[in-house]
């Protein structure tokens, strides 16, 4: 029961979640505490804005209402540890709540967003804890969202969230750009991140999990935003081409019932044209300016199947060149297996299943549901439909997603009986 | 992913034993459920189950049901418990439940759950 003014304030507050958490920490130097300072106060607005109004400066409103609550909790732990050394030796505690100095000098045209994007996806932070703080401290939702959007209890995404920035503040991590020498591997950390926060949402079946397909758009929202700041780095805009050219297959991929229709049998009328052409726009941009990388070649790949008008006029050979480069770029099983159909379109189904073989003795696939996947749609090409059959029927049997499962039963039972 | 882990004894194990060796599991149980609740990949609670004689087994045939006292499978070893878990992958999740102490009793099995998401092919 979203009303507009509810969902206005919520598009408003996660867009200025991460410049107040920014303000916070500059100005007292204390992660952990800001970080939870701004979600209560983003709670507290998303609570009274839609009844009372948005206020003249939202930031500002949050801003004193955040540094209010850091304030009392400061105090109190001030208190507490007051109270602690009373017992213990005799330490003045004015340091404690004393601001850090410095802080405020940085310079101005540092963007807290990208300094809170690294933060929390630092390596030293588990996946879990990395997509949960970048969607709270950076995306601005609440525990509540990010635990509905991941199927887990909100005591659950809370653990996660206070063992990231425990691990933060163990870690003495300062509050700014990782050095310069660091930047691209750490970029590359947050790109991951995001592309994780991407397919979480994307692959949610759309009648089911409304809360959990959020995750994408948020994810789409925060690549803008790094693309933004970063505008002419080629990955980031690869990555934000491949978000949008996938996405924009979205209202084709599932059925009403939520059963999957493969690429081949999408009705394409439904595709987000709009989507399509800017990560079209995007993708080609990178690949003529900018070193190569996976993203762009993935998005490349997207955007040759995107631009078929039908199934038949998927321009193969591309995506199999396409495929060659990402192989010596970023070789990954998965990579494999995707380049496996794309020699299948163009050389022949047994070309193909030859390139899988190399996959049997990998133990990073070979119990994969989508290997067998992969084998069985080949064999069908090939004309072995006893073979193929029993490989829908593993892969039916390895997969854990329901609505896999049942395409993947569909597609044995279709082969069974006849020759 | 997330994962069901389902610990597995015979009927009145826990009664077999000694007080102090229940004692002791009850907090080993208690500090295991407490470290990886707090890592963020033991989600939920989870529960122990009464004893399999006091459960009932439901089957309904041509419409009729048939209601029969006891477990549904007549093993040795009966369902005693579950509990969830969220982690990257059945490695961490086996790994994780190597500190139960109920795997070191008895066994544990780990059991994929399945997801509703899924990937187009």
């Amino acid at each position: 029961m979203t009303t507009r003014a509810a969902r206005g304030t919520e598009d408003l507050l996660r867009q200025l979640a991460p410049q107040v958490l920014g303000v916070l920490v500059r100005r007292y130097g204390n992660f952990d505490v800001s970080e939870d300072a701004v979600q209560e106060a983003l709670l507290a607005a998303a609570l009274q804005w839609p009844d009372q109004g948005i206020p003249e400066n939202p930031r500002g409103w949050l801003i004193t209402v955040a540094a209010r609550r850091l304030a009392d909790e400061l105090r109190s732990e001030q208190a507490r540890r007051r109270r602690e050394e009373r017992a213990a030796a005799r330490v003045p505690a004015d340091e404690l709540v004393a601001p850090p100095p410095g802080d405020e000098r940085r310079a101005a045209e540092e963007d807290d967003t990208l300094t809170l994007l690294f933060l929390s996806s630092h390596p030293s932070l588990s996946p879990a804890s990395q997509l949960a703080l970048t969607l709270r401290a950076v995306g601005g939702l609440t525990t509540a969202e990010i635990a509905r959007a991941f199927l887990v209890p909100e005591a659950t995404i809370g653990q996660r969230i206070s063992r990231a920035k425990q691990s933060i503040r163990a870690s003495g991590m300062p509050f700014s750009l990782p050095p310069e020498t660091e930047r691209a591997a750490r970029l590359r950390v947050v790109l991951h991140v995001l592309y994780l926060i991407f397919n979480e949402g994307y692959t949610a079946s759309s009648g089911s999990d409304l809360q959990r397909s959020e995750l994408t758009s948020e994810a789409i929202r925060l690549t803008r935003e790094v693309r933004r700041l970063l505008p002419t780095d080629g990955e980031v805009a690869g990555l934000l081409a491949l978000m949008l050219l996938t996405d924009a297959r979205r209202a084709a991929r599932t059925r009403a019932d939520g059963g999957l229709v493969p690429l081949a049998e999408q009705d394409r009328r439904l595709w987000n044209r709009s989507y399509i052409e800017e990560g079209v726009a995007l993708v080609t941009d990178a690949l003529a300016r900018t070193p190569l990388g996976p993203y762009q070649l993935q998005a490349a790949i997207a955007a040759v199947h995107d631009e078929a008008a039908r199934a038949e006029d998927t321009d193969w050979p591309q995506i199999l060149a396409l495929y060659g480069l990402l192989e010596r770029v970023s070789p990954s099983p998965t990579v494999t297996l995707n380049h496996a159909v794309a020699v299948a379109m163009v050389h022949g189904p047994r070309a193909g299943l030859e390139l899988l073989r190399t996959l049997d003795g990998d133990d990073r696939i070979s119990s994969y549901h989508r290997l067998d996947a992969v084998r069985a749609h080949l064999l069908e090409m090939a004309g072995e439909r006893a073979a193929a059959r029993a490989s829908y029927r593993s892969a039916a049997r390895r997969t854990t997603s329901l609505p896999e499962r049942r395409y993947l039963e569909a597609q044995a039972a279709r082969l069974t009986g006849g020759r | 992913m997330k994962y069901v882990a389902l610990v597995y004894n015979n009927p009145g194990a826990f009664e077999a034993l000694s007080q102090a060796e229940r004692d002791e599991l009850m907090s080993e149980a208690d500090a295991y459920l407490k470290e990886f609740t707090e890592s963020g990949e033991l989600i939920g609670a989870g529960s122990a189950l009464a004893d399999p004689s006091t459960g009932k087994t439901v089957r309904v045939r041509n419409g009729l049901p048939a209601v029969t006292d006891g477990p549904f499978a007549e093993a040795k070893e009966q369902l005693a418990g579950y509990y969830l878990l969220d982690t990257e992958s059945i490695e961490r999740a086996t790994e994780i439940v190597t500190h139960d102490p109920a795997a070191r009793l008895w066994a544990v099995e780990v059991r994929p759950i399945m997801d509703t998401a899924g990937a187009e092919m």
